[in-house]
């Protein structure tokens, strides 16, 4: 009794000391000098700027991720073809790399001393320090959201029902319409909202790929942190609330989307912690 | 108006692993049939084949004698209901059986009419707006039936479809299937590892082993007559005793006499039925009963002779009428048998020593 206590009492110090406090303090700190501040702080041209770039990257990056989260699940879980557990393991490789790793390794592909610069340039296309970069870098980490939380729910639903429909006549549009993906909604809806909230929060990648000209390669996570170094504390924690109410929001979204179909979504959980 | 379905020399292999060689069968109209076989034995791959949900290696599938393969399953006109029901989880009840009528684009009110019909027929009419989540095993079978009729096909297959209900609504839905197939009267093939259900509900079995089709007829012709010994011991016990025949003589190799048979001198060997041994209450007999148990209306008898032994059973009414006790001697008699040769082929019937006639039945079946 007293060891489930005292293990109870530490885990809720550690949430309030780690997540509760600071979220408040965000908050606090944002809202010090009033709203009318706080909304000037969201109006400012940069700001401004900076979410709306990070809207267009995550209205870009979650897209294509779906897709391909997609595609995945489809190949893996209905076909069985050489090379199957090892895409299933590559897909894994943005989890198991450092973002910042990865927006280096992306300068080096397409940087203008890089694999494929002297091309890019030649040809007038400005992949880094641009828009672009930020979107590949920002797919790239996100990459395995959708296809993790996918493939495992169309490995445990087989193809009896695509079985089915095709000797109801359907054809492969039809199946894939009316069978395939309306099986997968809620996992993919979960996997969107994960996607969608690393996408808005990346940080590492976005950071070494963007260049950081503040006003036109910034997104508001690169905002909070350019903001806070020049000393304008109440905008970088406007900044900050956004992104932490993009959080909360999503985490109570998540929550209802795990309480309403959680028999759906268990198929994913058993078999990432198996 | 039914389909006639023939199957020529059909080969399937996966890898390494043939799952059907040669297998021919030919299907009659309006027929019910049952493909009977242990698990492995390539059953369902036979019926996938037949549906055109899985391609073969080799030999031919006709339909009213046109080619089948190449066709799609929609194009064959089979309607097939799988093991674990496969509706679809996203979908009312009413969806499902509407689903291969919304593919052809039907019309609203065609497809209200038929599905409200088939609901009908299957008796869930109050449960339409309900989701597959929500029905009982034996619902959602039905339903996965509703769908598959719901485009009139002219070939209905079944893949082990009661396999994962309880006893009693797998005696239902078994009559129900019956009495369904009376009224539309299509070829229907089921797929079962169930010698009951097989033996119940169809007018004619096929027997199934390790890819090749062991032997087809009623269930009488097939229990009475085992085409070999897999058959013999696949439809029931089976008590086994090496013979030597000798001048239509059968004599177990334990010493004592079994009866008469038709067949070429030889040793082979003799599969006897529990319930055509029959122990006959004698002092001096040689048999010694070592084991008597009652299940329920079903009583057997455990006897020893030297090294032979062999079991018998009885009702239980029976063996209290009988007076028969454990470590008593008895006599017994063999009313019949089958001889098989040393790969459990060559069946020949044997009959008792006392028999008026001698009975001797050849099958030309090989498996």
């Amino acid at each position: 009794m007293v060891v489930r206590r005292l293990l109870i009492t530490a885990a809720l110090l550690f949430l309030v000391l780690f997540l509760v406090l600071p979220l408040i303090d965000v908050f606090s700190q944002a809202l010090a000098a009033g709203l009318g501040v706080y909304f000037s702080a969201l109006y400012d041209p940069n700001v401004a700027d900076a979410i709306y770039l990070t809207l267009l990257i995550a209205a870009v990056a979650v897209p294509a991720n779906l897709v391909f989260g997609i595609c995945a699940s489809w190949c893996i879980a209905k076909f069985d073809f050489f090379g199957r557990n090892l895409l299933i393991t590559l897909i894994d490789i943005p989890f198991s790399i450092s973002p910042v790793i990865a927006g280096l390794l992306e300068v080096l592909m397409f940087g203008l001393n890089g694999l494929l610069g002297g091309w890019l340039s030649a040809n007038n296309i400005q992949i880094i320090f641009a828009l672009p970069g930020m979107i590949l870098a920002t797919t790239f980490v996100t990459f395995p959201f959708v296809a993790r939380e996918v493939i495992p729910l169309a490995q445990e639903q087989g193809v009896e029902e695509e079985e089915a429909a095709v000797t109801l006549g359907a054809g492969f549009f039809s199946i894939f319409w009316r069978v395939s993906l309306p099986k997968l909604r809620w996992g993919l809806l979960y996997g969107v909202l994960l996607c969608n909230a690393r996408a808005m929060g990346e940080f590492g990648a976005v950071s070494v790929v963007s260049g950081k000209i503040f006003g036109q390669t910034d997104t508001m996570s690169l905002a909070v942190e350019s903001l806070y170094e020049s000393y304008e504390l109440q905008a970088a924690f406007a900044v900050a609330s956004l992104l932490a109410m993009l959080a909360v929001v999503t985490l109570v979204l998540k929550a209802g989307l795990e309480w309403r179909h959680r028999d759906e979504l268990a198929a994913g959980r058993r078999k990432k912690t198996a | 108006m039914s389909t006639e379905i023939e199957v020529e020399n059909l080969t399937r292999r996966f890898g390494p692993h043939t799952v059907l060689s040669g297998v021919n069968l030919a299907v009659r109209p309006g027929e019910l049939l049952a493909l009977l076989g242990p698990s492995g034995s390539g059953k369902t791959t036979l019926l996938r084949l037949i549906a055109g949900l899985d391609t073969p290696d080799g030999g031919a599938i006709r339909f009213d004698s046109h080619n089948a393969l190449g066709r799609k399953p929609k194009e064959r006109g089979v309607g097939f209901v799988f093991q674990h029901y496969a509706l679809f989880r996203h979908m009312s009840v009413f969806e499902n059986i509407a689903f291969s009528l919304r593919i052809r684009r039907a019309k609203n009110p065609e497809v209200k009419a038929r599905v409200e019909e088939l609901l009908k027929l299957i008796q869930l009419e109050s449960l339409a707006a309900r989701y597959p989540a929500q029905l009982s095993g034996g619902q959602r079978q039905r339903v996965a039936l509703a769908r598959a009729l719901a485009s009139q096909p002219r070939v209905l297959l079944l893949d082990e479809p009661f396999g994962a209900l309880d006893a009693v609504v797998r005696r239902d839905l078994r009559r129900w299937l019956r009495h369904l197939h009376e009224e539309m009267n299509i070829t229907t093939l089921f797929v079962t590892h169930d010698q009951e259900e097989a033996f119940d509900l169809a007018d004619r079995v096929v027997i199934m082993n390790a890819g090749k089709i062991c032997q087809m007829g009623t269930p009488i012709e097939i229990y009475r007559t085992p085409a070999n010994a897999f058959v013999h011991e696949f439809l029931g016990e089976s008590n086994k005793l090496p013979v030597t025949l000798a001048n239509g003589i059968v004599t177990a190799d334990a010493g004592f006499s079994l009866g008469h048979a038709e067949a070429p001198d030889g040793p082979m060997t003799a599969y006897i039925r529990p319930h055509h041994v029959v122990p006959a209450p004698d002092a001096s007999g040689p048999w010694l009963i070592t084991r008597l148990t009652a299940t329920g209306a079903q009583a057997r008898v455990t006897l020893a002779n030297g090294p032979a032994a062999l079991e018998a059973t009885m009702t239980a009414d029976e063996l209290i009428a009988s007076t028969l006790q454990t470590g008593q001697l008895t006599a017994i008699k063999i009313l019949n048998g089958t001889l098989f040769d040393a790969d459990g082929q060559g069946a020949v019937k044997f009959k008792a020593r006392d028999g008026a006639e001698l009975v001797s039945e050849t099958c030309n079946h090989s498996c």
